[in-house]
């Protein structure tokens, strides 16, 4: 059980490492919202496999705020982002 | 019984985190932004959705498990808007290595900005000259 216990943390942890080397690279905004993304998401899967492991289910209320969260902030930036769109043309032509 | 329960939901757990590391590997490989997008999203659902279901089976107790289906509700529901969006402002503005596509129904569409912004990456295609009126 403990070797398993480090396997699993191990996937999780290198997982959530080589997205924080995107998120530290990343060369645009868009990368790094997809890195965050990403990596709140190996956060939760970490923190269930916690609570999978040690059979402690207090942090299960946590899971479900960190999805949420996940979701309002790429949604977010992502609007953001878009909301500095210049001049995109449309399909018939016409500027907005 | 106990013990086969518990081999499933280790199982369940192996192949989660498995996706986990593969999307880190492929958010660091991949070369643009929509690429990195199919590999980040993996464990968003599939990933997660595995490891759910091992915790729900470790875990004891029905409190537990209805709130980890309300994580993978949550999931399945939220990733597929955020995924668009991103990518529809990663197609506008010109975050899309367009030589690695294969078909690009939107190409001639004048679908995507037709200005630099200056955060392109530097494969980006040349700005198009502004049209004559």
């Amino acid at each position: 059980m403990t070797v398993v216990s480090y396997v699993l943390y191990g996937l999780v942890g290198g997982g959530a490492l080589l997205a924080l080397v995107r998120l530290a690279l990343g060369p645009s905004l868009l990368d790094r919202v997809v890195a965050t993304d990403t990596l709140l998401v190996i956060i939760s899967a970490g923190l269930a496999v916690y609570a999978a492991l040690e059979r402690d289910p207090t942090v299960v209320p946590v899971l479900v705020v960190v999805s949420l969260l996940a979701f309002v902030g790429s949604v977010s930036i992502a609007r953001y982002v878009g909301g500095m769109l210049i001049r995109a043309r449309t399909d018939d032509g016409v500027e907005p | 019984m106990s013990t086969v329960a518990d081999v499933v939901a280790i199982g369940c757990l192996l192949a989660g985190a498995f996706l986990c590391l593969t999307a880190g590997l492929g958010l660091v490989r991949f070369p643009d932004v929509l690429s990195r997008m199919h590999a980040g999203t993996k464990p968003q659902v599939l990933g997660v959705l595995l490891i759910m279901v091992g915790g729900a089976i470790r875990l004891s107790g029905w409190s537990a498990t209805w709130m980890l289906l309300l994580v993978a509700a949550f999931q399945l529901l939220t990733a597929p808007v955020s995924a668009h969006l991103i990518s529809r402002v990663a197609y506008r503005r010109r975050h899309v290595r367009r030589d690695l596509l294969l078909v690009d129904e939107l190409a001639d569409g004048g679908h995507q900005d037709a200005v630099h912004r200056g955060d392109e990456p530097g494969d980006a295609p040349p700005e198009e000259p502004p049209p004559a009126r």
